[in-house]
């Protein structure tokens, strides 16, 4: 296979935050991403799932270049995006668009939703008539024609992230970022969304990075699962390896989290309760960044971090004792 | 079923709006056991909060509530605002989503558990600090008596929501309603609050009713469930029944609609629920039902039993009869 369309290479993304210590200001850092690599290749889904603080958000900002890395690369279409021109810059955000998770915050309530479709193809000064192009795109995300005069107050939740998703696709983007797209709707409209995302992947064939802290959801739509705890990927690689063998105790906790809804198999199933909360990414701890709440640390997994390794099942996963 | 502790019986509750009179709730009839833990799942809006806010007496003036809640043999509808201050945080008890704003910013934790005691019984201010304290440990919150001299900023949002279910326990209560006490929090976090919970409800024998959207948590910690839907309860029975023989196509549509193993596309509902301002004279899901019939638009329809589960459906027989969910 030829290069991967997104290369993300030892991202790392720390945040200058004035902290009071007693009544004096000090400058302290937040290690929001802290060296996150990997590939997405054509038409293919990597889902990135975690915890809040895990940085999974900044990794999607990052991607866009909503946010400038501290340091590390971000290659799309073979071209390094930290050293692009701002007009180079400004005509490849075409091929890599995103999606947010609040369609109520993420949409101009002073614009018709056909502006606000159409606002990329104006900002990009592309030729034709947009107008025909916004009722195209409204169709494509199951929405129709004379939606395209109306405000977004006039729409469910559902229905203003799909007027999100349309505007996305605007450009025939390559890649798109979704993040959190679902997790602000009830789960009978959150399954046509999810369903949205898959017809239009089989028949546009973009990439998709899919941000979520839904671990179900991920598991339906991705390919390639990446777990992420704060700022750092603890395990990545095929969905059926992490879901089903995972090798990251971590990714067993997490997996063991989340309740399934069946009551049979919630009884019969043996959970691994976490102690405590995630600790502050300011001042994460040395060695393995999970140990704190790991019930196999040692001594090893404080003075020497792990490095993410290749696993029988297939996926790669950066602990001293994997499962 | 032993008499229940909690029991509304056609519970109405409308608001008046400058777009006209929304029917939030309508119609509502529930029991709960002593010591159950019953489980209340409901997209937005279907009433599930307001229901039981109604049953508090928590709503605002402008809301309009009607019918019966009858908490250990006492009628709280219409009762005095003195009588219903005196039964909440002691014979019933509230806990919500956002555990911050549940929480008073400028005082201790530990003295805010203390005025939950001493507000419902005689108790010097040393017993109930030495209380507060224990309740704080109860809950899991470690280093209890270093803790309860902390603000609530200090604390976790986790440790949060457990210093504000030591608060509603703090009065040994009959029943705690709990409005997605887990939604704000983290999965690894909100394994350990629904333990935190389960753990209170077997230890003191509190009756728990926990709302929340989520099947999978109704799944691992309800022994009886309540589907509500357009502000009425549309089947409940017993966890298991519900999710392996449900009659009613709005359970089965929102079951259907979870991702799960072995599922390559997802069964959404189509359209959304209806407006509350002017609501489906017969089902309310009629209009988003895929075996909805010119019947179903006449007349509300009623709960009606179908094996070990109560279902408000007019074809409920030939869906009970259909078996098994499918897939």
């Amino acid at each position: 296979m030829s290069q991967p369309l997104l290369q993300v290479d030892q991202l790392v993304k720390n945040f200058e935050i004035h902290a009071l210590k007693g009544a004096r200001k000090v400058k302290r850092v937040v290690q929001a991403v802290s060296g996150v690599s990997f590939n997405v290749d054509k038409g293919h889904t990597l889902g990135i799932v975690g915890e809040s603080g895990s940085g999974k958000t900044t990794v999607g900002r990052l991607i866009m270049q909503l946010l400038a890395p501290t340091s590390g690369t971000v290659t799309f279409e073979g071209k390094d995006l930290s050293t692009l021109k701002i007009e180079d810059m400004r005509l490849l955000r075409r091929r890599l668009q995103i999606v947010f998770q609040d369609p109520f915050a993420s949409l101009d309530p002073k614009m018709t939703v056909g502006a606000s479709i159409a606002e990329p193809l104006v900002v990009q000064k592309e030729p034709g008539n947009h107008s025909e192009r916004v009722i195209e795109l409204l169709e494509l995300v199951g929405l129709s024609a004379d939606h395209s005069r109306r405000f977004p107050h006039e729409f469910s939740g559902g229905q203003r992230q799909r007027v999100g998703i349309a505007r996305a696709l605007a450009l025939n983007p390559s890649l798109i970022v979704l993040d959190e797209p679902v997790s602000a709707l009830d789960v009978s409209i959150q399954a046509g969304v999810v369903n949205l995302f898959s017809d239009l992947q089989k028949r546009l064939g973009m990439s998709y990075v899919f941000i979520a802290h839904d671990l179900s959801v991920v598991r339906h739509i991705a390919d390639q699962v990446a777990v992420m705890y704060l700022g750092k990927i603890m395990e990545i690689g095929p969905k059926e390896a992490v879901y089903q063998h995972p090798t990251h105790p971590y990714t067993v906790a997490l997996l063991s989290a989340v309740p399934v809804p069946n009551p049979t198999v919630e009884r019969s199933r043996q959970r691994i309760m976490l102690e405590g909360d995630v600790p502050s990414p300011v001042d994460p701890p040395s060695g393995c960044r999970f140990r704190t709440r790991c019930w196999k640390a040692a001594e090893i997994c404080a003075s020497e971090e792990p490095a993410l390794q290749l696993r029988a099942s297939g996926q790669s996963s950066a602990c001293h004792f994997p499962e | 079923m032993a008499t229940p502790v909690l029991s509304i019986r056609n519970l109405r509750v409308t608001f008046n709006t400058p777009l006209g009179e929304l029917q939030a709730v309508r119609g509502v009839d529930l029991d709960i056991a002593p010591g159950e833990l019953m489980g209340v799942v409901g997209e937005s809006g279907s009433g599930k909060s307001v229901t039981f806010l109604a049953a508090m007496g928590l709503l605002p003036p402008r809301a309009k509530v009607t019918g019966s809640v009858i908490l250990d043999g006492e009628e709280l509808i219409g009762a005095r605002p003195g009588r219903l201050r005196s039964i909440r945080g002691r014979l019933m008890s509230m806990i919500f989503q956002d555990p911050l704003s549940a929480l008073n910013p400028v005082h201790r934790v530990g003295n805010q558990i203390s005025e939950m005691l001493q507000s419902h019984q005689k108790i010097s201010n040393k017993e109930a600090a030495t209380r507060s304290v224990e309740l704080l440990d109860l809950v899991g919150i470690p280093q209890p008596g270093d803790r309860a001299v902390q603000y609530p900023h200090e604390f976790s949002g986790g440790m949060r929501q457990r210093v504000v279910i030591a608060m509603a326990i703090a009065n040994n209560p009959k029943v705690l309603i709990a409005d997605e006490p887990t939604t704000a929090l983290d999965v690894t976090v909100q394994a350990q609050i629904l333990e935190v919970i389960q753990r209170v409800q077997e230890k003191f024998g509190t009756a728990v009713v926990l709302i929340t959207h989520d099947l999978g948590v109704i799944a691992r910690v309800a022994k009886q469930v309540n589907v509500m839907y357009a502000g009425r309860n549309i089947e409940k029975g017993f966890v298991d029944s519900l999710f392996d023989h449900s009659s009613h196509p709005y359970t089965r549509g929102l079951l259907n609609s979870l991702p799960r193993m072995g599922v390559d596309r997802l069964e959404p509902i189509t359209g959304f629920p209806p407006n509350m301002l002017n609501p489906p004279t017969g089902c309310g899901f009629s209009p988003r039902c895929k075996f909805s019939r010119p019947e179903c638009d006449v007349a509300l329809p009623e709960l009606r039993t179908f094996g070990d589960l109560q279902t408000a459906c007019i074809r409920a027989e030939e869906i009970f009869a259909a078996g098994a969910r499918t897939s």
